[in-house]
């Protein structure tokens, strides 16, 4: 059975269903990350101390600027196919996945560092929202590598079927991948300047 | 998606490129002030603010949602709505206090 509206606006949304489908998604996200802001926010206006500068700022830096950079590399990715470059899509698409797989190292490198420190969730409150929204945002993070290795790899065979369906999943992809760049440039802020 | 010529697509790659600096001098701009000893609010709404713009380049940009149909608009602006109600939860919590 063909899955409708995959290439063609469905007339009646304006969009591919995949389109509507993932910007839902988003919303939702919008929503769980949201109540971890608002908690982050209750927590700290009722704490009796809370640190400043506690935590590495310029490797968090450097990870603001890996995650920026994956955003521009993914949307290379897809104007690639757009311009009908599947090698060019293969490079940005491995360097999106590279370069997620360098945050997440940067991270596990401060993880390790707080661990031995003594600075587990348990902590304070701070420690407690900081594992709690950098963890589930690195959860994203390795969840949208897991996609796009897919369509680097294996999923990647339907440019020669259905390039303009293929497209359209990457272009989807990419709107993932940019809201968990999007959720980070919050998160960096709140946990590590403030 | 809409039928695009490469030509078009060559010039939404010199915006994202644009964008991409913009973000990355962001970033440095909101590191260097968080060194400066500003006190806790205006510190806070100087962050926010850079935070904001860098997340609405994102999303105008990187996420196309400066050329999106309506209904995806209709959807976010819900979700806006829900998640201000939510951050601003906790100050329900402030007329509540216990003396």
């Amino acid at each position: 059975m063909e899955i409708p509206y995959t290439v063609k606006a469905r007339p009646d949304t304006g969009v591919i269903n995949a389109k509507l489908g993932i910007w839902l998604f988003l919303a939702s996200e919008v929503m769980l990350f949201g109540a971890l802001f608002s908690s982050y926010i209750l927590l700290r206006v009722g704490a009796v101390e809370w640190p400043h500068h506690a935590l590495d700022i310029p490797l968090a830096t450097v990870n603001t600027a890996v995650l920026i950079t994956s955003s521009i590399t993914m949307v290379m990715s897809w104007a690639s196919l757009m311009m009908k470059d599947f090698r060019k899509y293969r490079i940005y698409m491995g360097s999106t996945i590279l370069l997620g797989f360098v945050f997440l190292t940067i991270k596990y490198f401060e993880y390790t560092h707080h661990f031995h420190a003594g600075e587990l969730p348990s902590k304070s409150t701070f420690f407690a929202i900081y594992f709690t929204m950098t963890g589930l945002h690195g959860l994203h993070v390795i969840g949208g590598m897991i996609v796009n290795t897919y369509f680097w790899g294996p999923g990647s065979k339907m440019w020669k079927t259905d390039p303009e369906r293929f497209t359209n999943r990457i272009e989807v992809a990419g709107l993932y991948w940019h809201f968990v760049d999007l959720v980070w440039i919050f998160l960096f802020p709140v946990l590590y300047l403030l | 998606m809409e039928v695009a010529h490469a030509e078009d697509i060559k010039k939404h790659v010199r915006v994202y490129v644009s964008v991409f600096v913009a973000l990355l001098g962001l970033t440095i701009l909101t590191v260097t002030i968080s060194y400066f000893d500003l006190s806790v609010v205006p510190a806070i709404i100087v962050a926010l603010i850079i935070a904001s713009v860098k997340g609405s380049l994102v999303a105008s940009y990187f996420m196309h949602l400066i050329s999106e149909k309506k209904l995806i608009y209709a959807a976010l602006i819900l979700a806006a709505v829900f998640f201000l109600a939510l951050i601003f939860l906790p100050l329900l919590a402030m007329s509540d206090r216990i003396h």
